[in-house]
């Protein structure tokens, strides 16, 4: 399956504007706001930490309307661009529509799958900084980390019922998750992850890598590579759950790249204690 | 090119005795081509002299570019007697509101409500056309060139750059030289102040060799600190400014609303002694409502 119908594409970008964020950045939002000295910064963690918000907010600055030099990747960029204060207010809009029930249908666990974004995505962060060289940003691994799921929160929200179905098939023939999607909903979450943001218009580097996450990973790409491994750290530590208990070793040329196999890594990255204390704040909600 | 300033005061108009040198009205900046066609920058309450002055010129064709949606910067707009009248043609561009997802309709339609003004916008009369201005994406008006740059406010302010015949102005608008969110020493402050940087050159290279540089110096340094994030420059930036991207004019406005016109005089006057180097290079005026240069 390399295509996602059009009429499958339509129907989710379209929902996707009424999504809901993420119950502890809405939450921190209103706070936040309710102060007109807020500090910049603190609104950025916010929004950088909820995918909803995070990929709304590229949504709209990589639109057609703006014309920016280069596409825009992360939350920082954005303040950079549009002003604290417009941020600000598109934060509140995004919070105005109210909050991701934390149970669903599909029985995905919305804070569990947060817990899992946000962890690959620090951890991308740290695998780019500790072994990506000097051509790939580390914002940009953490932005990959944070959204390569996207798809499945996307599922669980407006495909419930044939998500809830990928979600047992998976369970009961132990497959990967991405397999049963394929079966059951025709797309996985990585194809449909990755045709929102194509739509979108943001950056190709990041639309490649967030279809290609379950493919084969060459080990010259790194943002690619950090994702890859990070996703597998996530669920090797058992930091949140995303519906796929599929732990898969690095392959021989990552092995080679991150000097080690999975275990190896997971000692290189040293202590992970305070990135997952403050991953499990943020997805706790409430 | 000519340029006249019909409103230099910035936030609100402030007509009084303390003012009536440099004028109480607000932003409002008229263009004309070496061919005499028009081109008006921001409707803030400078706009109603203006109209009253091309009454005599109908029909007319006028290009009106809004640097930002705050009050001082549309309030006169709805007060363009042009627009009532059958057979004027104007254009109103400004960017797009990520906010409320509107374009420049939305400028006109929110100030010309039953609650506020008498009039809707669905009535008037001239041929009104709505266009979304995109930074860096240049646009013809009148045979000029009008490129908006992005620059930095509380809301989306584009400032524009008017090449026309090999001269050239550019008008700010509201802008505050970027800052760092993050202290020195945090994680994020490195990859913030290269994205300030790179934002800060974008900037430079659009105005780059401008004639004539018409910006926002609505505060003093000594003021400034405790405005940081209002999104206003200083006298001392925009002179910064106006040298690096090699302008022969600066001129400086959004005079603050509460400061009379000796105290303008006054702090202007401090800011040259302390950029007294820059005054060979660069001519330096306070903008006053109802001056004009032709060059």
């Amino acid at each position: 399956m390399t295509e996602v119908p059009t009429e499958l594409t339509r129907k989710l970008s379209a929902a996707v504007e009424k999504m809901p964020a993420f119950p502890k950045s809405v939450q921190r939002i209103l706070e936040i706001t309710r102060d007109i000295n807020c500090q910049p910064k603190e609104l950025v963690s916010v929004i950088e930490k909820d995918p909803v918000m995070t990929m709304k907010l590229l949504r709209i600055l990589n639109s057609a309307y703006y014309n920016f030099p280069k596409q825009i990747t992360s939350v920082n960029q954005s303040v950079v661009y549009l002003g604290l204060n417009t941020v600000k207010n598109m934060a509140l809009s995004f919070a105005a529509i109210g909050v991701l029930p934390p149970h669903n249908t599909a029985g995905f666990e919305v804070q569990r799958y947060l817990m899992h974004s946000l962890t690959t995505a620090s951890i991308a962060r740290m695998l780019c900084q500790k072994f990506g060289g000097d051509d790939t940003d580390p914002a940009d691994c953490y932005i990959a980390g944070l959204l390569h799921d996207f798809g499945k929160i996307v599922f669980a929200q407006f495909m419930p019922e044939e998500f809830q179905r990928a979600l047992a098939q998976s369970h009961e023939r132990g497959t990967s998750l991405h397999l049963a999607e394929q079966n059951v909903i025709g797309a996985d979450h990585s194809l449909v992850g990755a045709m929102l943001v194509e739509k979108w218009q943001f950056p190709k580097l990041l639309t490649d890598t967030i279809r290609n996450h379950h493919g084969n990973i060459p080990a010259d790409d790194v943002l690619l590579s950090c994702l890859f491994a990070a996703n597998q750290v996530s669920k090797r530590l058992k930091l949140g759950d995303s519906g796929n208990h599929f732990v898969e070793e690095l392959p021989p040329a990552l092995m080679e790249y991150f000097g080690g196999d999975l275990d190896d890594v997971i000692v290189r990255l040293g202590d992970l204690t305070r990135m997952v204390d403050e991953a499990q704040v943020f997805a706790r909600g409430g | 090119m000519k340029i006249k300033f019909w409103g230099v005061r910035g936030s609100l108009p402030s007509p009084g005795p303390s003012t009536v040198r440099y004028g109480g009205n607000t932003t409002c900046i008229e263009v004309r081509t070496d061919n005499n066609d028009l081109i008006i920058l921001d409707g803030g309450t400078g706009i109603f002299a203006l109209a009253q002055t091309l009454l005599r010129e109908m029909p007319i064709s006028a290009h009106i570019f809004n640097t930002h949606s705050h009050w001082d910067h549309i309030q006169g707009l709805p007060f363009f007697i042009p627009i009532f009248i059958p057979g004027n043609k104007i254009k109103l561009y400004s960017s797009f509101d990520p906010v409320s997802g509107e374009g420049p309709e939305r400028i006109m339609n929110v100030q010309m409500q039953y609650s506020y003004f008498p009039v809707r916008e669905a009535e008037m009369k001239s041929r009104i056309e709505y266009l979304v201005a995109m930074p860096n994406e240049s646009m013809e008006a009148h045979g000029a060139t009008v490129t908006p740059v992005l620059l930095n406010h509380p809301v989306i302010n584009l400032g524009y750059r008017i090449d026309c015949n090999g001269k050239s102005a550019f008008f700010t608008g509201d802008h505050e030289p970027h800052t760092n969110i993050y202290d020195p020493g945090d994680d994020g402050y490195a990859e913030y102040q290269s994205l300030i940087e790179e934002q800060r050159q974008s900037i430079v290279d659009a105005l780059r060799g401008v004639d004539v540089l018409i910006a926002d110096c609505a505060y003093t340094k000594e003021e400034y600190p405790a405005k940081k994030g209002w999104g206003h420059g200083t006298f001392d930036t925009s002179i910064e400014l106006a040298l690096a991207v090699g302008a022969r004019v600066l001129y400086c406005t959004h005079h603050e609303p509460t400061r009379s016109d000796d105290d303008l005089e006054k702090v202007f006057a401090e800011a040259l002694a302390r950029h007294a180097d820059a005054v060979d290079k660069l001519d330096i005026r306070l903008a006053r409502e109802g001056d004009e240069i032709v060059f």
